[in-house]
């Protein structure tokens, strides 16, 4: 750096000097592609929001359709993201400390909702859980529980879609965490259930919160495995993607782009949330 | 895992730490049941169904005109996005792991953007874009080219879709992999291009293929975005997956089954590729990845 002459040193200012070549043409094709595909567009969405003004912009947020639309797709993907962090932290568990026949398989199976297009998840969906398929006679006989075509559908579908965030952000720091801790913890006289809550959950944690946070926002913004499973009654089984779509089939730009908006908006902040949270959990347990 | 870590534990003799055998067994139990139900149950019921109503159905809804044009479709969508996809996933690669400079935590952030939209929201930044009231739109239309409900949106809205994948693959690896034999191969003479294919590539070239085999598994199966931009004309801008959805709301749900089951399968082929890249070359893919 102290041999470079005044000039370059201040044009690398702001990047380590290389001997690769080829660092100006990726760097200017990464961004001229990002801002032509991604940034561009959306920022097309928001100049299209800013041009609603304030008060069109929140009379229609508030709108009562669209607050429960909002309501069910933030509801319904809380509640799916808490059951597939306790079941996804149990999957992860079981793969990573257990023996067992099938095992790969299993571990090959958890990525079926990333690779299954979410139509197809959402038809088989709504024929297992219609109220004369398989799994939506059984509910229905036992719990008098109806799945299909109502609200509890969109939290079933949800939980497909969501499943694999936890596991596979758990699952690998699972397999690297230091089971020295786990001895000495066994050592000093704790208990199974002891040493499990107090000294592995606390370093499993941020890789849990982040699975979580993943499956939420998956949730929140899906839409095609759930519009066969739910009815799409306004108000009962509507989620906000559908009404998004239906605002758009009756040319209501406006209110499309508001109810996009508010789910943009929420959406970036849980990213947001994410980093924080492998920023943090890479400061105080050095791994991701 | 990695096949050394395997076996190592193999050898350890019993844990004193660990579950007791019926706790084991019911974890296992109900692990077993979750995943069973939850997720292998919708998979076996899509080939159930498609052949429910015997093999001639199955075939005569594959040989439908109407599939035959959106399967072309899916195709040619997946033909275009991915290898968009790729060539900005190498350059996004090599500028941020093999360089260091400022703001590229950001840049990987903003890389991220489209995982972090919905579906129909993506669909619709290009209909506010390219639409009849939008600033491009009377443009286009003046110049002839037709981008929304066409082929063009469809292709755009599914890039947008796949934008992140091969990226997010193969950044994590490159970074890990350093650039310590690429500056040997600088020093000793080979230009960039020569370096990057006789070097980078055959040491990235599984992942690459990971994050391809996730890229084109998401353009052939996505749905809410391209359902928002096709304008679902039947046999001009539907795709396997919104081909699917018509069928289904046709009350045709054995031919809707059989196209459903196509995708299904080329789901099953990417997972089984990517169980086998894992399996055989552990190392040589990142270990932590986030889709």
């Amino acid at each position: 750096m102290t041999a470079a002459a005044p000039g370059a040193a201040k044009k690398t200012s702001w990047r380590r000097r290389s001997v690769l070549p080829g660092f100006n043409l990726t760097l200017g094709y990464t961004l001229a592609y990002l801002s032509l595909i991604v940034l561009i567009p959306l920022a097309g969405l928001a100049i299209r929001t800013a041009s609603l003004g304030w008060n069109e912009f929140w009379a229609l947020a508030l709108d009562p359709r669209v607050v429960a639309s909002l309501q069910l797709s933030f509801g319904a993907a809380i509640l799916a993201a808490v059951v597939n962090t306790v079941f996804g932290v149990l999957v992860a568990w079981v793969l990573v400390r257990y023996r067992f026949p099938g095992r790969r398989w299993l571990d090959a199976a958890v990525d079926l909702p990333f690779a299954l297009p979410t139509a197809v998840a959402g038809i088989a969906l709504a024929t297992l859980y219609a109220p004369n398929g398989p799994f939506g006679i059984v509910l229905e006989d036992l719990f008098g529980v109806k799945v299909g075509f109502t609200s509890a559908g969109v939290v079933m579908a949800l939980i497909f879609v969501g499943l694999p965030f936890v596991v596979r952000t758990v699952q690998p720091v699972l397999e690297e965490i230091d089971r020295e801790t786990e001895e000495v913890s066994a050592t000093l006289g704790a208990g199974r259930w002891r040493t499990v809550t107090r000294v592995m959950l606390p370093g499993l944690l941020p890789a849990i919160l982040t699975g979580f946070a993943l499956s939420f926002a998956r949730g929140v913004g899906e839409y095609g495995s759930v519009i066969f499973i739910a009815n799409n009654l306004p108000f009962e089984s509507e989620i906000a993607p559908l009404l998004i779509v239906i605002k758009l089939e009756e040319h209501n730009y406006a209110a499309a782009t508001a109810i996009a908006t508010i789910m943009l908006v929420i959406s970036f902040a849980m990213l947001f949330v994410i980093n924080l949270l492998q920023a943090w959990s890479r400061r105080w347990f050095g791994h991701e | 895992m990695s096949e050394a870590a395997t076996a190592a534990r193999r050898k350890t003799p019993r844990q004193v730490i660990g579950e007791g055998p019926r706790t084991r067994f019911v974890l296992i139990a109900v692990a077993l049941a979750f995943l069973g139900l939850m997720l292998i149950a919708p998979l076996l019921v899509v080939f159930i169904e498609a052949f429910s109503r015997g093999l001639g159905v199955y075939l005569e809804a594959l040989a439908m005109p109407d599939t035959m044009s959106a399967l072309q479709l899916t195709l040619l969508v997946a033909a275009i996005a991915v290898p968009a996809n790729l060539v900005f996933g190498v350059a996004a690669s090599w500028a941020i792991a093999k360089f260091d400079f400022k703001g590229k935590s950001f840049l990987l952030t903003l890389i991220d953007l489209p995982f972090a939209v919905s579906p129909v929201v993506s669909g619709l930044i290009f209909v506010l874009l390219f639409g009849a009231n939008s600033v491009l739109g009377p443009w286009l239309q003046d110049m002839g080219i037709q981008v929304l409900f066409a082929v063009p949106g469809i292709v755009i809205a599914t890039i947008f879709i796949t934008f992140p994948f091969v990226a997010r693959e193969l950044i994590p690896l490159m970074q890990q992999q350093g650039s310590s034999e690429e500056e040997a191969a600088v020093s000793l003479g080979a230009g960039g291009w020569r370096t990057f294919f006789l070097v980078t590539l055959p040491n990235v070239k599984w992942g690459l293929l990971y994050g391809v085999l996730l890229c084109n598994a998401r353009a052939m199966g996505e749905f809410g975005a391209v359902s928002v931009v096709s304008g679902h004309i039947r046999g001009q801008t539907n795709t396997l997956p919104l081909h699917i959805e018509i069928l289904y709301n046709d009350n045709k749900a054995a031919a809707a089954f059989a196209v459903a089951s196509l995708l299904a399968m080329l789901a099953l082929v990417t997972l089984a590729v990517k169980t086998m890249l894992e399996a055989r070359f552990a190392g040589s893919l990142a270990a932590q990845r986030r889709h």
